[in-house]
């Protein structure tokens, strides 16, 4: 399967918004790389009509190692969880693809 | 952070484009991401985070006030994996913030 990526997103904005290719890479780099620096110091997204970038914090659970059965704790962490809006809910239900 | 806040910070840290040429970048970007997912296409961002779809097999659900039963379709909604950096970057916010 095809998947979107950077270097996708900054010809696009090369080709409809005439920016140049050194000015689109940088706008797509700094668009990531301004949200990792908004999550890492907790505080989430609301992009509206795509959706919220929000933080869980989780206490440490007890796991277990699955190739030894060997019982270690899954540390305490924050996560990242990502809620699509309204919008982008509706247009991805419409999708039919190749399970219909 | 909301998406005007994100459009702010790319303009404050890069000197070649105006705000109004950010504006429209991040517009033309979130577009984009959305336009992928709604043809089924994934978003594969390094460092970030991948966008996909899950499918939601049709179902029996039931009207909570009626109790009436509908049949309920398949449906494809997004789903967010965050990438290896974002997922370390946030973790280490979680112990800077511990340790104040």
């Amino acid at each position: 399967m095809v998947a979107l990526t950077k270097a996708e997103m900054a010809e696009k904005l090369f080709d409809e918004l005439g920016l140049n290719k050194r000015e689109a890479k940088e706008v797509v780099d700094l668009f990531f790389e301004e949200m990792r620096i908004s999550l890492e110091g907790n505080e989430h997204i609301k992009l509206s009509g795509f959706g919220n970038f929000d933080l869980r914090d989780k206490s440490q659970r007890p796991g277990r190692n699955p190739k030894t059965g060997e019982e270690i704790p899954v540390s305490a962490r924050r996560v990242v969880t990502f809620r699509p809006g309204q919008k982008l809910k509706a247009r991805v239900e419409a999708y039919a693809g190749s399970r219909q | 952070m909301t998406k005007s806040e994100l459009i702010e910070k790319i303009a404050a840290v890069q000197n070649q484009l105006s705000s109004k040429d950010v504006e429209l970048a991040v517009k033309t970007m979130l577009d984009h991401m959305s336009d992928a997912l709604a043809e089924g296409e994934r978003i594969e961002i390094r460092g970030f985070g991948s966008f996909s779809l899950n499918y939601r097999a049709a179902r029996i659900g039931r009207n909570p006030k009626t109790g009436e039963e509908v049949n309920l379709v398949g449906k494809y909604v997004p789903h967010f994996k965050p990438g290896k950096e974002l997922r370390e970057r946030v973790n280490l916010g979680l112990a800077a913030s511990s340790l104040t």
